[in-house]
């Protein structure tokens, strides 16, 4: 009896000191993608320190940060996978691009190191459409005169939950490969012709690093932070590129976000000779019309400082940090289309 | 009995626990009772008054279930309307799994759920009787309560926990021991062959099936311990006087015996094994492809709602995954009604027969 009195009196105390530091300042509610939730939350806390103001984000999937946007619950939603510009629209709603991130295709063949092989777009798409089966393959060993590749059967990994990252990998798929695009298509979760599913980048490695001959796709932190050797791409420029920082962030400046309404840009198969072909931008999305135009304030303020601020500790993360061209654009997307319920902009800077 | 009880709350009121929230107010009546006899007639009407009280307590309690179980099925079968409205009943039949396309069939995950199950209970059964069997009448003294203890620890284990056992561990050794003795062995076989044959990946439903068998055990075991235990000595005493081998009394005495709470504990073990998420996600290889070999990888429905519910973007592909869920929950309902309509056929058997 007394314990419990007791902690009932402490739950009391808690309760009115979070409510006492709430009283300060605004706090602000997101929702969605899994993908940036780690460089939202390293962000939020530096922020937190500096402003007082605290963001409560859940990572509970891009499909849940629409709905929850949509439902306004949330100050905004989070997305790996932008709208459309007719679904903006629709929703009545903006988006913008916060960090950049790199997909990457690893393999487990043994003799191979990390970096050694090199592949084609095309040929990575025959890979997972199951026309090429062998590491032998002609069209494998073409490109690789002098690897030893085994008389071994490929077996493709794959993201079995739906993931921003399948979106990125499967839209460069499509847009390399007529026959990916219109047998298979690019989604958060595709009709996969061959291969075994692991859940989430932790299950996908976990697949390829078991199963010997395999090839899977993961999102460029992953296979950094457990040493899984990597691919070498040809880019759409005919160059064979390394995933690193440099090759994303060429995606991100080479990208045309200026004349791609709604920043409705997929960093697949870009132009530039240091570019890496598989990469995507991670999204934000808020109501245009604001019913509560001073926590959008603070929303745009904290992704604002998370620009100028934030791209040592998005490195620090393994993300690509908006380049400065892209962020000013940006920023004028918010003045001109982000509104209070009396039409006064919110974002004056 | 009540004048018992009120003795004993009378010396508990003096204690210091207080066993049940009816209680406080019980004692308060209880002790004016022995305090002045003349409003023995008040104090009854009081005592039945809150006998009603808890009665009616007791039966909310248990009408929450139903409930919550009618709130469960509603909620399925409205969250499903709009895949069964697109797809139909074709739904169930179809192998197709086309978020892109938008065209969806539970067939690969009901197929590999069904499977799955098979497989953990051919194994599962035969190990777990094993287990109960040599418990009760084969184990020296000394070893029962380590090897009781030792698969009440097995059941504890998270599922989870299994699961990555299952990927780190198993899969590996089922890769590179198991299943190409399967292959060249069972492999080659005239028509079953095929089921047999594939790439030793060490993932896929038998390895799937093979996790199960082992989370089931410790449930179906413990059960079939307890109701084996239960059979009086002198039955299964009588039985070895007359000259029976060990076999033949748990054959003709402990089997007969027990077999409803046999039959129970099996069900115990097809439930779990039906509805095993996790450990199930990490070992079968989620792949959506129908395929008559057990090395494939391939899908069950508690694992393909793991895997897809949080990012399902869009009405019918949601709605397609309540719809599994819904027939997980109707083929769980199957196999219970099942069950009781064997036990009760089983018990109407027995009556004919004496």
């Amino acid at each position: 009896m007394q314990v419990s009195s007791f902690s009932f009196k402490a739950s009391i105390l808690v309760a009115g000191l979070t409510m006492a530091t709430s009283a300060f300042a605004v706090d602000i509610t997101g929702a969605g993608a899994t993908f940036p939730y780690p460089i939202y939350a390293k962000w939020a806390e530096s922020y937190n320190v500096k402003t007082g103001v605290k963001l409560n984000y859940q990572s509970i999937g891009s499909g849940g940060g629409i709905k929850q946007i949509t439902n306004k619950t949330v100050d905004f939603g989070a997305s790996d996978k932008p709208l459309t510009p007719e679904a903006l629209e629709k929703a009545g709603l903006i988006q913008f691009p916060t960090v950049v991130g790199g997909v990457v295709p690893v393999i487990n063949i043994p003799g191979v190191a990390t970096g050694e092989l090199r592949l084609s777009g095309e040929l990575l798409a025959n890979i997972f459409l199951k026309k090429i089966t062998r590491w032998n393959d002609p069209a494998i060993k073409s490109l690789n005169p002098s690897l030893a590749l085994p008389d071994s059967a490929i077996t493709v990994v794959h993201r079995s939950d739906g993931s921003g990252t399948t979106f990125v990998f499967a839209n460069y798929l499509s847009k390399v490969s007529k026959e990916w695009g219109t047998k298979v298509g690019a989604d958060t979760s595709v009709a996969w012709p061959t291969g075994v599913g692991g859940k989430g980048n932790e299950g996908v490695a976990a697949y390829a690093q078991r199963i010997k001959g395999s090839i899977g796709y993961v999102e460029y932190a992953y296979a950094k932070e457990n040493n899984l050797p990597v691919v070498t791409m040809q880019n759409s420029e005919g160059e064979f590129v390394k995933p690193n920082l440099e090759s994303f962030q060429s995606a991100a400046k080479f990208a045309k976000w200026e004349s791609a309404p709604g920043f409705y840009e997929i960093l697949t198969n870009e132009p530039g000779k240091t570019t890496w072909p598989i990469a995507g931008a991670t999204f934000i999305l808020m109501h245009k019309s604001q019913d509560k135009p001073e926590n959008a304030a603070e929303v745009l303020k904290f992704f604002d400082w998370g620009y100028t601020n934030g791209s040592l500790m998005a490195k620090g993360l393994d993300y690509v940090p908006m380049p400065d061209s892209v962020v000013k654009l940006i920023e004028a997307s918010w003045k001109t289309n982000l509104k209070g319920k009396d039409g006064a902009a919110i974002w004056s800077k | 009995m009540s004048s018992l009880n009120s003795e004993v709350e009378i010396k508990n009121a003096g204690g210091e626990a207080v066993l049940s929230p009816a209680l406080p107010l019980n004692q308060q009546s209880k002790t004016r009772e022995v305090k002045s006899m003349s409003s023995t007639t008040q104090n009854k009407n009081i005592g039945a008054r809150l006998d009603k009280l808890f009665h009616y307590t007791t039966m909310f309690f248990a009408f929450l279930v139903f409930i919550l179980l009618f709130g469960i099925i509603v909620t399925l079968f409205m969250g499903s309307l709009p895949a069964l409205k697109t797809f139909g009943p074709a739904f169930f039949t179809s192998s197709a799994w086309n978020p892109v396309d938008i065209q969806f069939g539970g067939l690969v995950p009901i197929y590999g759920t069904f499977i799955t199950a098979l497989i953990a209970m051919l194994i599962g059964i035969p190990v777990s009787f094993g287990i109960a069997i040599f418990i009760t009448e084969l184990s020296p003294v000394w070893l029962k309560r380590p090897i009781g203890i030792a698969i009440e620890l097995l059941a504890g284990i998270p599922s989870i926990i299994y699961g990555m056992w299952g990927l780190f561990v198993f899969a590996p050794f089922f890769a590179d021991h198991v299943q190409p003795w399967i292959n060249d062995n069972l492999g080659e076989l005239p028509l079953i062959g095929v089921v047999f044959q594939g790439p030793p990946m060490g993932i896929g439903m038998l390895t799937a099936g093979f996790i199960l068998a082992i989370m089931v055990i410790p449930f179906t075991s413990s059960v079939m311990r307890d109701v084996f235990e239960i059979v009086p000595t002198m039955l299964k005493e009588s039985a070895y006087g007359l000259g029976s081998t060990t076999w033949e009394v748990v054959w003709n005495v402990v089997l007969p015996y027990t077999k409803t709470g046999v039959v129970g504990g099996i069900m115990l073990g097809l439930g779990r094994a039906l509805g095993e998420t996790m450990a199930v996600t990490f070992v079968i290889g989620n792949a959506h492809e129908l395929s008559a070999s057990l090395m494939m990888p391939g899908n069950t429905i508690s694992s393909a709602l793991a895997n897809e519910f949080t990012e399902a973007v869009g009405d019918v592909y949601t709605s397609s995954l309540i719809t599994l869920g819904l027939t997980l929950f109707v083929i769980t309902f199957i196999v219970l009604a099942l069950a009781k309509l064997l036990l009760i056929r089983l018990a109407m058997r027995e009556g004919k027969n004496t």
